[in-house]
């Protein structure tokens, strides 16, 4: 028999159970620690119950998702980072607004924006900029290619997978292209009256990328992937 | 082994900590108690991070020292034909509204005032909380935090706004725009704000309800 229970949830929750919780703590801890998970938001403790595709197991307490695995999400997620990686290297270097007033005219791309700040300490403010919008976000697609391709191939993990794996989940705060791009919103709204703006190839590059990368966070389970890199042959 | 199929009320919970485990934060794995890094991935291991509040507080500290000359130097250097005008963040948006673009004047003012301000009350809150038992239902400081941590980013639309205008309004004599000192101390701010935020282990968040069920039960 099952230890596990479920019940019917409504929105394709798998619920984790933790009625005999207790009886964790007179077994042996290193027999039961693969069969536990901690919501790492409030610390709840549940047996290991593995949703089926599509599903999702959501933490009682805090409602936090878990696990969320999706039917070739490996696969989807690779192909979403190579459209990224290339959007990301045509949006820097296209130009990406034009504007003109009364003959003066002047185009720029992404990297002259974030090198906009110049002069003294706003050197740094460039160095920050730069990064946030386009050199992290870079990292983080090139990092994920990089760890997720064995796991999809049913390949050994690559060297330093885990370190790699670890740092992208770091930088994912730090990732700010989506934000840059509704910056661009607010700008045009304050420079429209004052003078003709366009866009340039590299603006519609970037409207898909920020999509894209949207998509790319959501597809990914970090458990599934956490436990592939654990256990690269098994599963 | 039999199993309830109870609603799972969360008066229930058992948490990592009881049991004598420790999970991590990264990629919550369970490991016993006293290990010191993750056999997994090898992040530190804190059943509660001691030094999480001191951490918390010493960024809000920077980070709020930070908001203040935000808002006292010009963000943004205007130069038009004849006059060059030099703007802070509440005066641009006072300007606005005196040319009649309420909308935008209230946007500016939401982003860069309203919500850099509620941030920081907000996580001087929670830190507050977890010492002192306060009245305040934990799911509600559980999305307080959430919320925190979701915001905090955004912030940073008012610098890559900057960014944006002045590389783009540079038409010679006629008018360019140019980034201001106040610029990198916003920066400063959001960027230390959102190290406080992460900073806050919200696992503490729910410390202080088991505490006060022992001392009720």
């Amino acid at each position: 028999m099952s230890p596990f229970a479920q019940n019917g949830v409504s929105r394709n929750e798998t619920i984790l159970y933790q009625s005999d919780m207790k009886d964790f703590a007179d077994r042996d801890v290193d027999f039961a620690l693969d069969e536990l998970i901690v919501c790492p938001q409030c610390d709840a403790a549940y047996r290991m119950k593995k949703p089926g595709h599509g599903e999702r197991a959501v933490c009682q307490r805090c409602h936090k998702v878990l696990i969320a695995p999706r039917r070739n999400a490996g696969l989807h997620i690779i192909a979403v980072a190579l459209a990224v990686l290339f959007l990301i290297v045509g949006a820097a270097v296209f130009p990406f607004l034009t504007i003109d007033a009364a003959g003066n005219k002047n185009a720029v791309s992404i990297l002259d924006a974030a090198l906009a700040f110049s002069g003294g300490p706003m050197i740094f403010l460039s160095l920050a900029t730069a990064g946030l919008i386009i050199f992290i976000p870079l990292l983080r697609v090139l990092l994920t290619l990089y760890v997720l391709i064995p796991v999809v191939l049913d390949r050994p993990a690559a060297r330093h997978a885990i370190p790699a794996f670890r740092l992208s989940e770091a930088l994912r705060p730090w990732s700010m292209a989506e934000i840059f791009a509704i910056g661009c919103a607010v700008a045009l709204v304050k420079v429209a009256d004052l003078a003709n703006v366009g866009f340039g190839p590299a603006f519609w590059m970037f409207g898909i990328l920020v999509v894209l990368v949207i998509a790319q966070d959501s597809f990914m389970c970090k458990w599934s992937v956490w436990h592939r890199l654990e256990h690269p042959k098994t599963s | 082994m039999v199993c309830m199929a109870s609603s799972g009320t969360p008066e229930n919970i058992v948490t990592a900590r009881e049991l004598g485990i420790v999970a991590c934060k990264r990629c919550t794995k369970a490991s016993p108690m006293g290990v010191d890094r993750c056999p997994r991935c090898n992040h530190k291991l804190h059943s509660r991070d001691p030094l999480s509040l001191q951490r918390v507080w010493a960024f809000w500290i920077v980070g709020f020292l930070c908001y203040i000359p935000a808002n006292a130097y010009p963000m943004l250097r205007t130069q038009t034909l004849f006059k060059v005008d030099e703007s802070t963040i509440i005066g641009g948006a006072v300007d606005l509204a005196h040319y009649g673009s309420y909308g935008i004047a209230a946007i500016i003012l939401f982003a860069s005032v309203v919500i850099p301000l509620a941030k920081f009350w907000a996580i001087a809150y929670l830190a507050i909380s977890v010492k002192q038992n306060i009245n305040f239902s934990n799911h509600r400081r559980q999305f307080m935090y959430e919320i925190v941590e979701y915001i905090g980013r955004w912030s940073m639309i008012d610098i890559f706004v900057v960014a944006i205008l002045s590389a783009l309004v540079q038409l010679r004599t006629l008018a360019s725009i140019n980034p201001g000192p106040a610029a990198i101390f916003f920066a400063l701010s959001v960027i230390f704000t959102m190290l406080s935020a992460q900073a806050f282990d919200s696992r503490m968040i729910w410390d202080v309800r088991a505490k006060g069920r022992s001392r009720t039960s």
